[in-house]
């Protein structure tokens, strides 16, 4: 059960996804009349494409905008700039009721479940709720399918009518995934849907994660700060920074042989959690800029090792160097 | 050898809640040698931080140290008074918070806060702490330090703030520093930075650190020595080399298979089955047991004792019964629990 035998190779998959120079800025509003001042970069063009049945990981720092573009995607920020292609369709300007058809394909497992439940609610009837919004079941059909889907995420029929309070967090995050797999959608962003989780839950979050995927052939687009449960989870990675698509490939390509520097930097300062072989690291100084007032040319210049001039006045093109394998920098 | 810096012996700690008194921490023995990092590993609700905050004295309100032994360089602290503990604490033992916004107060400038532990433990005057606080913001390597000073909490970024954390931490020079998960909520590249911080200011003034962590790669990266904890007690604990090359406690050896490892693809992971039992949760025997593959009868009804090898790599599992029962711990422990 290896991340990178389980699906086709990209090039023999169909599409799922498309994103073409997909574009999100936040207005700063200041002064007595509150006139736009400027701009939060928060997703600057970003092109990629999802294939059924993979994952692709979303890597990158905090503040980075990894989660603001998977918000994006789904339609819960309004997209500043670009296109949204999912199913040979273009989903950015549809209306409410156009949407609704894809909200069904798309669904989206939160950090936070504890957060993402109402306190008072049953767990039973908040699942119910999917299939009271979307299907005609009747009731009693309805209770059948919610105590499925509790079966299929390793919870207990009793789970039903208990509160969230009432379960673990590993357990919480399940009944989130049940929702998000309830209408059987094609495609689920998990926005850091094991950082919250003990290690030993986190792994058999991912290991029921990865069951569904084979069973229901759903593409993910797995946002994380953690590098390594990405290499594990993930067939394709996308690195940014500062809102940036920095590289992009495959896992093997990625953590072999990065080309950007800071994936690289960033692969170097992983803690490894062995004692043989305690690498130097690649030291990165300073911080993130400020993304309402990006560096010139290239994003990274400021924190780069190996920055040129070339890097504070041009910024570096998206460019494909080996098959699959994309990175935006001059010395790649 | 070199001497032991922090000695707890047999500490229990317990709260008092509405389902009556519960204990988090329950017999857990350790020593912090000068210039040795001793890490404690767990998931959370195992009672790391409780050991940690019992040391300190910094236990929340319905919490007591019930029985057992604190010895800061071989003398009792654990029933100081308020005062006295006020006088060790910043002083000769110092504590970094997992999340600096909330360790910092936000009203106040760095400066202020930076100067507070010299004024009150070394007797300095306003200006000679301010010189003082410039140093030691250069030492854990911020930029500007004389603007800094002015600046609040607010006006830093995290990984800023976690070094100012560290400069106040160390301000009076203590012998022993406490990090409780001192780079968790920061990203890798900034960890990295903190970690390597950490561990030159260790060298650098004979510390003896005690860093609390979940994290299995910021233990490998910065232990001398490792204590792993489950539920309470102490499970296992080695030297770094011995604990990850030959870990002798299935839930060692859960973690580490839980953990991707990133330079390695063909890696599988294992995932322990269920999760951490709460406090107020009776188990009979081992409290891993219901977790573990490699139960046996016996662990069900025996609380294994702590086995050492020749390494002084101990582990309380029944797996292990051919090695030694560590010396003082070998009367009292299995019967109480038959």
């Amino acid at each position: 059960m290896k991340a990178m035998e389980q699906s086709p190779p990209p090039s023999e998959s169909k599409v799922l996804l498309e994103l073409n120079g997909v574009r999100k800025y936040f207005p700063i509003k200041g002064g007595v009349l509150k006139r736009v001042q400027g701009n939060v970069k928060a997703v600057e063009s970003i092109s990629l494409k999802v294939f059924e049945g993979e994952s692709l990981g979303v890597v990158g720092e905090s503040g980075c905008g990894k989660s603001t573009l998977g918000r994006t995607i789904l339609g819960l920020e309004e997209l500043t700039d670009g296109k949204i292609i999912f199913n040979d369709q273009e989903i950015q300007d549809l209306k409410k009721k156009e949407k609704k058809k894809f909200v069904k394909e798309m669904q989206m497992i939160f950090q936070d479940p504890y957060a993402s439940l109402n306190p008072r609610q049953r767990v039973g009837h908040a699942l119910d709720e999917v299939f009271r919004m979307h299907t005609k079941l009747p009731a009693d059909e309805r209770r059948m399918a919610v105590v499925d889907l509790l079966k299929e995420v390793g919870l207990k029929e009793e789970s039903y009518d208990r509160y969230p309070h009432e379960f673990s967090g590993g357990q919480r995050q399940r009944i989130g995934i049940a929702r998000a797999i309830a209408l059987n959608p094609q495609f689920i962003i998990c926005d850091e849907a094991v950082s919250a989780l003990d290690v030993s839950v986190q792994a058999q979050v991912l290991k029921l994660l990865k069951t569904l995927q084979r069973k229901y052939n759903l593409s993910y687009l797995f946002i994380s700060h953690d590098l390594g449960v990405v290499q594990y989870f993930c067939d394709r990675v996308l690195v940014m920074y500062l809102g940036n698509a920095v590289e992009m490939g495959t896992v093997k390509d990625i953590f072999k042989h990065p080309l950007h520097p800071y994936t690289q930097a960033l692969l170097s300062a992983i803690p490894r959690p062995s004692v043989h072989g305690r690498k130097e690291r690649i030291r990165l100084t300073g911080d993130m800029p400020n993304p309402a007032d990006p560096p010139s040319g290239c994003p990274f210049h400021t924190r780069c090792p190996i920055a040129q001039d070339v890097c504070v006045t041009d910024k570096p093109a998206w460019v494909e160097h080996r098959e699959n394998h994309f990175a935006a920098c001059h010395f790649a | 050898m070199q001497e032991a810096l922090l000695e707890v012996k047999n500490l229990v700690t317990s709260f008092r809640t509405a389902d009556g008194t519960l204990q988090a921490v329950k017999d857990v023995s350790f020593e912090v040698k000068k210039g040795e990092t001793l890490c404690i590993v767990g998931e959370s609700g195992c009672g790391k931080s409780i050991t940690s905050l019992s040391v300190i004295g910094l236990l929340p309100q319905n919490g007591s140290i019930e029985s057992g032994e604190v010895l800061l360089e071989g003398k009792p602290i654990q029933d100081l008074s308020h005062e006295e503990m006020r006088r060790l604490r910043g002083n000769r033992i110092s504590m970094i918070f997992q999340e600096p916004m909330t360790a910092l107060n936000p009203v106040l400038t760095i400066g202020y806060q930076l100067r507070e532990p010299l004024l009150l433990h070394r007797n300095v005057s306003k200006k000679e702490a301010t010189v003082k606080a410039i140093e030691l913001l250069k030492q854990v390597g911020i930029p500007y330090p004389e603007k800094r000073l002015k600046q609040y909490p607010h006006e830093l970024s995290g990984g800023m703030r976690q070094r100012v954390m560290i400069a106040i931490a160390l301000a009076c020079h203590p012998g022993l520093l406490i990090a409780d998960e001192p780079t968790t909520a920061l990203d890798v590249t900034i960890q990295a930075q903190i970690l390597d911080l950490i561990n030159d200011l260790k060298e650098e003034l004979g510390m003896g650190v005690l860093m609390i962590t979940h994290d299995m790669g910021v233990v490998a990266e910065v232990a001398d020595r490792v204590m792993v904890m489950y539920a309470g007690k102490k499970v296992e604990e080695g030297t770094v080399e011995e604990v990850f090359g030959n870990p002798k406690h299935p839930y060692t050896k859960g973690l580490l298979n839980s953990v991707p490892n990133i330079d390695d693809p063909e890696f599988e992971l294992e995932a322990i089955p269920g999760s951490m039992p709460g406090l107020n949760e009776e188990i009979s025997g081992c409290r891993f047991h219901p977790r573990c593959q490699f139960a046996m009868d016996k662990c069900k009804v025996l609380d294994p004792p702590e086995f050492i090898d020749r390494n002084g790599h101990t582990a309380k599992c029944w797996l292990h019964e051919d090695e030694e029962v560590k010396a003082d711990e070998s009367n009292g422990t299995v019967t109480a629990t038959v």
